[in-house]
């Protein structure tokens, strides 16, 4: 077989043309009209990536001290105060000691009796953090940081696993000494057979050597584990999970499914605007019912009762303090979507 | 084997139970399963089939379902395009992808299950494709959508979607699985059914235009730009690193196809990367960049994520081929057989290196195995269809499969998997699966050990 780099040289060398006309005389490249060049500015734009040896990384700096004020204002509300937070994500920090910093393995991951692993326990690459916070943080306005609070944030995340000290600034010029802090810095290995091109472990073989054994086999001699019966029901009732024709049904694992019961409308309550709030995310710290990482709809609707445009004002500008010690950051939607909310949730809402 | 009943059976009322369903209801009373008779009444009562499988008996002059002509055979039907995109039948309304409970604590950053005890053949209904967003899906406008070709190129180049159509396409049906696929069961058992174990897993027709392609219209310096970043234009702008020599071989398409229609916005809509037999992070999704360079990225999901814990505290990190791997889905755990006799025992089987070469099947426990037969199409990175046949005698059964790919390489049991990995790891558990059939008829996900 021909890889598919011989072909092209083959077909360039017009030893296919026969019976292939025009087509093989066009060769690589041959598209005229598709596609066009790409301004400066329209990759700088779009070319945000940072590699592990500080390729692409922008000059600036930013400090442990004002690392915090952003994390409080932006972070704090999912990840914790002190990056401790499992309630939306795993924890950021924690775990790493350090004798870790010296040796640039975590030896938590050993500990076979220890089941959390944070993000700091993991990550090899401080280029790996900066480029995360960039892209895709604070998680309801990803890339609204500016590059000096990137480096803030980022030092500050740093300064909470003990790898800078409390009065570090962190800069395109310290970021490769900071790397050879980092707890994990050796905690990996490409040495394995799962990498699909010839970098790595070239010719490495996979790491099981099953047969196909057919007659008196060697078994696993028991059940070691089955799913206990309390958790039968852990994922409903598997009788609705099941198609209602052909070898076999669902299992009665709970209750039949009754169609949810219409419930009734609170005069002059309008029905809460689902895709708003699907759409700005607020339903990624609130429920209707029950407290997330901000307080419940309900809760909030109890509590101001025809107080439309305060909230509106809340939910434009931020709020701390009235819940819990979890701030909700100045959420980015318009007047009238932060109005249209605030009626819904004061019950002045057009039913 | 069909059992005929000669003795009077009390007809049941119109709309209630199938004729052939009373005996059964009447079996499970004996053998005090309430729950099952609760279960058969309430869907008879909401106007729904009870729809309970049993050898058929028939009672008196026969079956009213064949006796007492039905209104679709004394009626008129519905009109053409009533719906302009039609849907499943209402008696289908089981068959949903689902999310596992307490799995994920944000609904953005989530996944939801493809039914796979649901389905036949190869190929994943669209609508029932497994999803896994890193920062909630969008459905982005194809007219100001653009993918970049940056990095180690000649010229840096911009591509309108309408741009990419035109270009010449292929068609391909490739799996695609989540690394994590599985993952919950790498301890021990912590979900019921297929579609929990393994329903992070779906197969597609792709269309779209190979990587490479662009590439060379950009000018990429393929002698020291050995790797590629494809970058996602959602909040997550997830991020992975490709292997240059997986992309000349023509497998990596910049695909807009699925399935015949466009990709579904879940999916990706209206552009993806598709790396075959790589798992679906790497497939990233809203592909707005493509940039050429000569080292891997260590993005987030190569650094944190995606990443497998060993024994001895080392993460492996770049494992991005799915290995052979199988799974019985019918039948599967948390469903009922309802009588003994004939089963035709069904899955798939896939590999991450090419084509599947055989799937072997045990029913008790893995002493002895049988070679089932594949279905074609058999093809590579693809989901492949098998089926053998099987008289269940009403005795306990463990139900297993194991694939074996071209490369030789045959699916590990458990015992074999973590004597090479241990299991703490998260990403990548390609084990064969155990269903245990009970004398109930009730299947059971265990691990034997």
């Amino acid at each position: 077989m021909f890889s598919s780099r011989e072909w092209r040289a083959v077909a360039l060398a017009g030893l296919l043309c026969v019976g292939l006309g025009a087509q093989a005389q066009q060769g690589k490249g041959a598209y005229p009209g598709i596609g066009r060049d790409a301004t400066v500015k329209e990759v700088a734009a779009w070319d945000i990536d940072v590699r592990p040896d500080f390729k692409g990384l922008p000059a600036g700096s930013g400090s442990v001290e004002r690392g915090q004020g952003v994390w409080e204002a932006k972070c704090a509300s999912c990840h914790g105060v002190f990056g401790e937070s499992n309630e939306v994500f795993s924890p950021l920090v924690g775990g790493t000691t350090p004798e870790d910093i010296q040796s640039g393995r975590v030896a938590r991951l050993r500990d076979a009796g220890f089941p959390g692993r944070t993000t700091l326990m993991k990550v090899p690459t401080v280029s790996t953090l900066w480029d995360y916070i960039n892209r895709a943080m604070p998680w309801t306005q990803p890339k609204s940081l500016s590059t000096e609070e990137v480096y803030a944030v980022t030092a500050y995340l740093l300064n909470l696993g003990s790898i800078v000290p409390d009065d570090f600034t962190l800069s395109d010029k310290n970021i490769a000494e900071v790397q050879k802090r980092m707890p994990n810095r050796n905690g990996m290995t490409t040495d394995h057979a799962l990498w699909p091109g010839p970098e790595f472990a070239k010719g490495r073989k996979p790491d099981t050597t099953a047969k196909a054994c057919m007659r008196d086999c060697p078994v696993e001699p028991k059940v070691a584990s089955r799913l206990p019966d309390f958790a039968r029901n852990n994922h409903g009732n598997l009788a609705d999970q099941n198609r209602l024709v052909g070898a076999q049904r669902g299992v009665q694992t709970g209750a039949p499914a009754a169609a949810p019961a219409a419930k009734p409308a609170q005069d002059g309550a309008a029905k809460a605007p689902t895709a708003l709030l699907d759409k700005n995310t607020c339903t990624a710290c609130h429920a209707m019912d029950q407290k997330l990482v901000g307080p419940a709809f309900a809760d909030i609707a109890k509590k101001y009762g025809g107080k439309a445009d305060y909230l509106a004002g809340r939910i434009r500008a931020g709020s701390s303090g009235v819940w819990g010690n979890v701030p909700m950051p100045a959420q980015s939607l318009s007047d009238d979507e932060a109005q249209t909310i605030a009626r819904w949730l004061a019950g002045t809402g057009k039913p | 084997m069909p059992t005929w009943i000669s003795g009077r059976v009390r007809k049941a009322p119109e709309n209630f139970v199938q004729g052939e369903g009373v005996r059964t209801v009447f079996a499970e009373a004996r053998a005090g399963r309430r729950d099952f008779i609760r279960g058969a009444f309430a869907t008879a009562a909401s106007g729904m089939a009870a729809g309970v499988a049993v050898a058929q008996g028939v009672a008196g002059d026969g079956e009213s379902a064949i006796l007492n002509l039905p209104a679709h055979s004394t009626g008129l039907g519905q009109a053409v395009a009533t719906d302009g995109y039609g849907k499943p039948s209402r008696y289908e309304a089981n068959v949903q992808r689902r999310q596992s409970p307490g799995l994920t604590q944000t609904k953005q950053a989530s996944v939801s299950f493809a039914p796979l005890q649901s389905l036949f053949g190869i190929v994943t209904p669209s609508g029932l494709h497994f999803e896994r967003h890193h920062q909630g899906w969008w459905d982005i406008d194809p007219s100001q959508h653009r993918l970049m070709v940056n990095g180690m190129v000649k010229a840096a180049k911009v591509f309108t979607m309408d741009e990419i159509m035109r270009l010449p396409s292929v068609s391909r049906f490739h799996f695609i699985e989540c690394g994590a696929n599985t993952g919950m069961e790498w301890g021990n058992v912590a979900v019921p059914t297929v579609q929990y174990t393994h329903g992070m897993l779906s197969c597609s027709e792709f269309t779209g235009v190979p990587l490479i392609t662009l590439l060379e219209l950009a000018g990429a310096d393929l002698k020291k730009g050995r790797f590629v970043l494809a970058e996602g234009a959602d909040g997550s702008s997830m991020t992975r690193t490709i292997p240059m020599e997986l992309i000349e071989s023509g497998e990596v398409l910049v695909a807009y196809g699925q399935n015949g229609e466009m990709l579904r916005p879940e999916q990706g809509y209206p552009l993806r990367l598709v790396v075959p037999g790589v798992q679906g992070v790497s497939w990233v999704k809203y592909l707005r960049r493509i940039e050429v360079g000569d080292q891997p990225w260590a993005a987030k999901d190569e650094a944190v994520h995606y990443v497998d814990l060993m024994p001895d505290g080392l993460h492996r990190q770049y494992t991005s081929i799915q290995e052979c791997k199988s799974v019985v889905t019918t039948p599967s755990g948390g469903q009922m057989l309802l009588d003994k006799g004939f089963y035709n025992i069904t899955g798939l089987a896939w590999s991450g290196r090419g084509k599947v070469q055989r799937v072997d099947v045990s029913v008790d426990g893995g002493r002895n195995w049988r070679t089932a037969r594949l279905e074609s199409p058999v093809l590579s990175k693809c989901l492949t269809r098998f089926n053998i046949d099987w008289v269940w005698d009403g005795k306990p059964a463990i139900i297993q499969s194991r694939a074996m790919d071209e490369t030789g390489y045959v699916q590990p049991n458990y015992q074999q998997l973590r004597a090479a990995r241990g299991s703490r790891s998260i990403y990548h558990n390609n084990a064969i699966q155990s269903w245990a059939v009970q004398e109930s008829g009730e299947v059971v996900n265990v691990q034997l050990s």
